[in-house]
């Protein structure tokens, strides 16, 4: 059985915490004692309330919002489901990179009676820039608007433009009422001019986990293994998890950013030694040279195309209450890479209505912009669009330890890409 | 070349040894709590596959209530000295003197509340910046808010709208000193993948998670709690004998029983699979008191 991610998101009141209280139900994964919970407390519907499934925090029950992410988790005969339930509120968007960044599938909600508003443009804009690549268009409420064609076919032409421009690569349009179950799980009599599947056949057969295991092979050093002990005096294991591609004992590897070279002698997993290992696995590789590795190195096989970078281009996604200037000095994560830099400029931000670029001096909180980034030491860098492993990164607060930013790299600058040395005998 | 397939088990494996190496990279004193329960028993699976041939970079820590199922505190020991790691246990009892904490009192006296005091103290006494623990986003709602690296603040607590974001697998830990953050490797998992791990992996577990016969006491809710020392019965309470077995391993006095044969692991995952009630609602009798209950405990540092 295979596992997905997938996030709903979508303007408040749209239905999102009632659509996923609903695929819980009706895939018969609520216990008799959380539904009890529920039926005690009055409703408006005089029916179950079941967006309470996913409004976990007394300040969420209060106010009727989702504040927060919160997952949930179902499985049928033929899938494991991981749901992020990401808030609509335009002031918890930071929340909503929090869980796109993950999912493999956005559902993207939109109220029939409403059509497409300016937070469908924005949750597709990020759900897009973090690379996830299945769409759902679910046009909820449909039986408010006497299940209607015309309303759907409207509203799917609207949403095509927005697909149009942000290149979106799979996009999938099914009308619901997440409110009464239709097309939720079963395909629905009330909706019987629509001929495709129902949401959960849909995400039963969306491809799952197909990129990170056909990309370039990467791996970085977590944790560097020396046990010391009289069975192992000289064991020096390189802990990490394959990030992308595939790794064989014998490979020819650089480790970077410093450029040595070696050869793979073993790739352990759980202490047996294996032929090969592929993302996302978690592994030891030993080498055969005593070379000078620590945590946040990484091991590639010689030829990748893999960049060392002193300065990047990047979006992000500015997640502080603090305004962001250029001359800002702080932290990049990348994975178990720790490095200090400075944000040299910022280059533009998108306005998420129209997508477009405009020049800016400063990035404010939820703001999307471009941004130069020069940090002390190499970073060992893929772009985000190459791979979204590497190509990602959080802007830290070196003094607080916030996190103040999500990070895509878009292109190197003075970077090289790592020649094989060559060897002589 | 073919890609090779691996399954919802092998992905949440994957992540969850990610997390504890991630955890061994960037905490000077990090500490694994471990109850000798099922998830905690889980994580030290985990924690060897994570750093064998090396020992734990982390300690094993355990907050004795006192009121313990002593065939748990046995196989605690037991799997301690096996595993060749180094086991802490400080006792509830302890910091009841210490502290001039006052006893629960009812006819059922939980420790529950009393264990966030003894971690607390715990972690002040060790330094410890990091506590791994096998808490899992489907047990309750408030900890499906919860993120994977959860930063506490000096006392503890948790503000649930002030959490970081949480970005890819990026795992932000840096903490100012006397914060601390709780790390929960197995969020993604629920009662069933945890098993059906138990399973694939052939875990060893405590013998009270089997069918057994048991003398138990009927509560009103017709839930059944195994008798032990510390209940404070009267005439009136109904006394039965039945074979039981428990699908969490908390303080005895609120950590109910439910009726069962299964004898081996296969038959517990047939059971789960028909249950129709969820693990704390058929055996904890402390989440039910308000619907925020497990958000207030966590707010004062509870893990």
């Amino acid at each position: 059985m295979d596992l997905l991610r997938f996030i709903t998101c979508g303007s408040v009141d749209d239905g999102k915490s009632t659509l996923i209280g609903r695929l819980l139900y009706d895939s018969d994964s609520v216990s008799l004692d959380v539904l009890a919970a529920l039926e005690n407390r009055p409703t408006v519907h005089g029916t179950v309330d079941l967006a309470l499934l996913t409004d976990g925090l007394r300040a969420e029950r209060e106010q009727g919002i989702t504040i927060d992410v919160a997952y949930k988790y179902f499985t049928t005969p033929r899938r494991k489901f991981i749901i992020t339930d990401a808030p609509g509120h335009v002031q918890y968007t930071r929340n909503m990179v929090t869980g796109a960044s993950t999912a493999d599938l956005a559902i993207v909600l939109v109220d029939a009676r409403q059509g497409v508003v300016e937070q469908t443009r924005r949750h597709s804009l990020i759900a897009s820039l973090v690379g996830i690549r299945y769409f759902v268009l679910a046009v909820n409420k449909m039986d408010l608007v006497g299940n209607e064609e015309s309303v759907f076919d409207q509203i799917v032409a609207d949403y095509a433009a927005i697909a149009d421009q942000l290149k979106l690569p799979n996009v999938t349009a099914i009308p619901i009422s997440a409110l009464l179950g239709d097309n939720i799980v079963a395909r629905s009599k009330n909706l019987g001019w629509y001929t495709g599947p129902s949401l959960l056949e849909h995400l039963e057969s969306v491809p799952a986990f197909e990129e990170a295991s056909i990309a370039e092979p990467r791996f970085q050093v977590q944790f560097v293994i020396r046990p010391q002990t009289e069975d192992y005096p000289d064991y020096r294991g390189y802990a990490g998890r394959i990030q992308s591609g595939e790794y064989r004992r014998g490979d020819r590897v650089h480790i970077l950013p410093s450029g040595q070279e070696s050869v793979i002698e073993a790739i352990e997993v759980d202490q047996r030694e294996v032929e090969s290992a592929a993302a996302p696995q978690a592994v030891i590789i030993r080498l055969t040279d005593d070379v000078d590795i620590s945590r946040g190195d990484s091991i590639v096989p010689v030829g990748s195309q893999i960049h060392v970078a002193k300065e990047v281009e990047a979006t992000i996604c500015w997640m502080d209450e603090r305004p962001l200037w250029p001359g800002r000095k702080l932290l990049v994560q990348h994975h178990s890479a720790v490095v200090k830099a400075v944000v040299s400029a910022i280059t533009y931000k998108v306005n998420v209505r129209t997508y477009g670029r405009a020049a800016t001096e400063s990035a404010q909180l939820n703001d999307i912009v471009g941004i130069r980034l020069k940090t002390a030491a190499p970073l060992v860098v893929d772009s985000y669009q190459q791979n979204r492993a590497t190509g990602a990164f959080i802007l830290v607060d070196e003094l607080s330890g916030d996190t103040l930013a999500a990070g895509m790299v878009d292109a190197m600058q003075n970077s090289f890409v790592p020649e094989p040395l060559g060897f002589t005998i | 070349m073919s890609t090779p397939h691996f399954d919802y088990l092998d992905r949440l494996e994957a992540e969850a040894i990610h997390i504890l190496r991630e955890v061994a990279g960037q905490f000077e004193r990090p500490a694994l709590l471990f109850s000798g329960g099922k998830d905690s028993i889980v994580l030290t699976r985990l924690a060897e596959k994570a750093f064998r041939p090396g020992r734990f970079p982390f300690p094993l820590v355990h907050v004795d209530t006192g009121h313990n199922f002593p065939e748990v505190l046995k196989f605690r020991d037991e799997l301690a000295a096996e595993l060749g790691e180094k086991l802490i246990v400080r006792s509830v009892e302890d910091t009841i003197k210490r502290q001039r904490l006052r006893e629960p009192g009812g006819k059922f006296p939980s420790r529950n509340p009393l264990q966030t005091y003894t971690l607390l103290e715990t972690i002040e006494e060790f330094q410890f910046d990091a506590c791994i623990g096998g808490a899992r986003r489907d047990e309750e709602k408030a900890r499906a808010k919860e993120r994977i690296f959860s930063v506490r603040d000096e006392f503890g607590q948790w503000d649930p709208k002030r959490q970081r974001p949480e970005l890819w697998n990026v795992y932000n830990g840096r903490i100012q000193k006397g914060e601390n953050v709780r790390v929960f490797p197995i969020s993604n998992w629920t009662e069933l993948d945890v098993w059906r791990y138990i399973q694939r992996e052939n875990i060893a577990l405590p013998s009270i998670y089997f069918g057994h016969p048991r003398t138990c006491v009927v509560l009103p809710s017709g839930q059944l709690l195994g008798l032990n020392e510390h209940l404070r019965l009267d005439e009136n309470d109904e006394i039965v004998e039945r074979q039981v077995r428990f699908r969490t391993v908390g303080d005895s006095t609120c950590t109910a029983a439910v009726e069962s044969d299964a004898a081996t692991i296969d038959d517990i995952i047939a059971d789960l699979l028909l249950a129709k009630v969820s693990e704390r609602g058929a055996t904890r009798l402390d989440d039910n008191i308000s619907e925020a209950g497990m958000e207030d405990r966590k707010r004062n540092g509870y893990f």
